[in-house]
């Protein structure tokens, strides 16, 4: 039993992370109706910005508290990667806004490939792993004689949950939330309200890349090596997260991300008592994908979009 | 107050408009006339900017306005209801009304506006905290129009307010306009198909067919027109 609910909060840490990379693939469907494959890799800039934000910073701040320091490489990370998320749709995705779909999600994938393999030039992040660096001091806190949790996995969830919190803000109660809600809704009559949409874009970029670059150093210091390619599963499976929530759709994107996360880790732990290897774990998020393609594909809270004829 | 000059619009190789010419001035309502096709909503989504006009101007209040980014036209106080009301389904009545005040930061007047638009459809009052895509159609359009004058437009156009609305309501809803215009004096700038009511209410019309203007005058002699009488009066 307790083996059971150890599995289960270990899946609910992982989740947590792949929740707040469902967020930026749900949001940006939510206001150009594609799917940015490009989002994986800004979660591994993420990653990366930390890693070097901590070798430079690192010796400024050794007199401070560790949670003051990853506060810092935190926001400085997430600042870093909104400016990347806005430039790549600048660049990469604007001049294509009123051409078929099909075209940007397929330059997505290029986008994604590009950084990916400029990662792997040796003067950039070079092709090898590197270890993250200990941002959260290894402790591990004792809830019952055989259930623990690590220090990091409790600062993973804290950081998640207010995340979540603060982006739930922005949404619901602030002008650019709601004109993020109506864009989507309505372009045409977003514009005709005098919403800039362009700005609303940008902005949506921004948040959901932020969004990726804490999960990235959230992740890395989960599973403490980086390297250019790091990004791909993490998120396929955050995306599967957002499609299995409804894609368009935040608490959706949240929830799918906790269910992929809990699953994958309850097929690693017990896997090997149907005789299967716990490889396997990383193959549930895609059955799970293929399933509800089949059954359910609008989502768990996704709402059937009538089209308009 | 607005003059449109020869707008030429077209999708693609198709020529939705061939050299429109229309004046509406200040405190007016003027109409827009025409079958299905003739580029009635052609003309209002240029003017709105959501469309790029081919050729041919547009000045507002001695500016011209042509082709401007739509967000950028709303700021000069040009507002559109657009055709199929396009309100915001699953958004509050509340914050359909606050997306149409949008570019407005005084908190005090848009209070005082909102409650306005409350005293005209009393409807939307009732429903403030309902989700917009629960009404009927006859109240999306009211809250449209609401949603519309909450930017506190200068000039007001509306496309198609009638369509796909019960009958008695078209006639409410009509009156609303009227009374909107004469207690306010928006310039209002009407598209419609139902020509017998938008020739009632309106100062001034423009019979629109297959992208040309073809007619033109005050209401009353549009109305009398005999041509007009036979193609979309049905007498």
């Amino acid at each position: 039993m307790e083996q059971f609910a150890q599995q289960l909060l270990n899946g609910l840490f992982l989740g947590s992370i792949y929740a707040l990379i469902a967020l930026g693939y749900t949001m940006v469907y939510g206001v150009l109706r594609f799917i940015n494959f490009a989002h994986g890799d800004v979660f591994m800039l993420g990653a990366f910005s930390g890693l070097y934000l901590n070798r430079w910073l690192g010796p400024m701040m050794a007199g401070l508290h560790w949670s003051i320091s990853l506060t810092v490489i935190m926001l400085l990370s997430m600042a870093i990667c909104a400016a990347l998320g806005i430039l790549i749709e600048f660049l990469a995705y604007r001049p294509l806004r009123n051409r078929p779909r099909l075209n940007v999600l397929i330059t997505a994938i290029g986008v994604s490939l590009l950084i990916e393999y400029t990662g792997q030039h040796p003067a950039v992040f070079g092709a090898t792993q590197q270890s993250f660096p200990a941002l959260i001091p290894a402790n591990n806190i004792a809830l019952t004689s055989n259930l623990a949790v690590t220090n990091t996995q409790m600062i993973v969830f804290v950081t998640v949950i207010m995340l979540l919190v603060a982006l739930r803000y922005i949404v619901m109660k602030t002008r650019m939330g709601l004109a993020m809600r109506a864009l989507s809704l309505n372009p045409t009559a977003s514009a005709l309200m005098g919403v800039n949409n362009s700005v609303v874009i940008s902005f949506t970029f921004g948040l959901g890349s932020a969004l990726a670059a804490a999960g990235g150093i959230l992740y890395a210091s989960l599973y403490p090596s980086v390297e250019p390619f790091m990004g791909i599963i993490p998120g396929l499976k955050a995306f599967i997260a957002a499609v299995l929530g409804g894609i368009g759709n935040i608490p959706g994107a949240a929830l799918g991300g906790l269910i992929i996360g809990v699953t994958e880790t309850l097929v690693g732990g017990y896997s090997s008592v149907v005789g299967l290897p716990t490889g396997y774990k990383d193959g549930v998020a895609f059955v799970i994908l293929i399933l509800i393609l089949l059954f359910k594909p609008s989502g768990l809270l996704g709402k059937t979009e009538r089209e308009k004829v | 107050m607005l003059e449109v000059s020869n707008l030429e619009v077209s999708y693609g190789s198709i020529r939705a408009l061939h050299g429109v010419s229309l004046k509406v001035p200040e405190k007016s309502i003027v109409t827009l006339i025409g079958a299905n096709g003739a580029g009635k909503s052609s003309t209002l989504r240029a003017l709105s900017g959501l469309i790029k006009a081919r050729a041919g101007t547009v000045v507002y209040g001695g500016e011209e306005i042509t082709n401007l980014a739509p967000h950028k036209i709303v700021a000069r106080g040009l507002c559109q209801v657009p055709e199929g009301r396009m309100i915001f389904p699953n958004l509050t009545i509340d914050e359909n009304l606050r997306m149409g005040a949008f570019l407005r930061r005084d908190a005090k007047a848009i209070a005082a506006d909102m409650d306005y638009a409350f005293t005209i459809f009393p409807r939307l009052l009732e429903r403030r905290k309902q989700l917009a895509g629960t009404m009927s159609g006859g109240e999306q359009q009211m809250l449209a129009i609401a949603r519309a004058l909450l930017s506190k437009p200068k000039f007001l156009m509306l496309d198609e307010p009638s369509l796909g609305i019960a009958p008695l309501l078209v006639k409410s809803i009509f009156e609303k306009i009227v009374e909107i215009n004469r207690t306010t004096g928006l310039t209002i700038l009407l598209v419609e198909q139902n020509a017998n009511l938008a020739l009632e209410v309106s100062n001034y019309a423009y019979v629109l067919e297959t992208g040309k203007v073809i007619l033109e005058g005050p209401s009353v002699e549009v109305k009398a027109n005999p041509q007009v009488q036979a193609a979309y009066l049905g007498i």
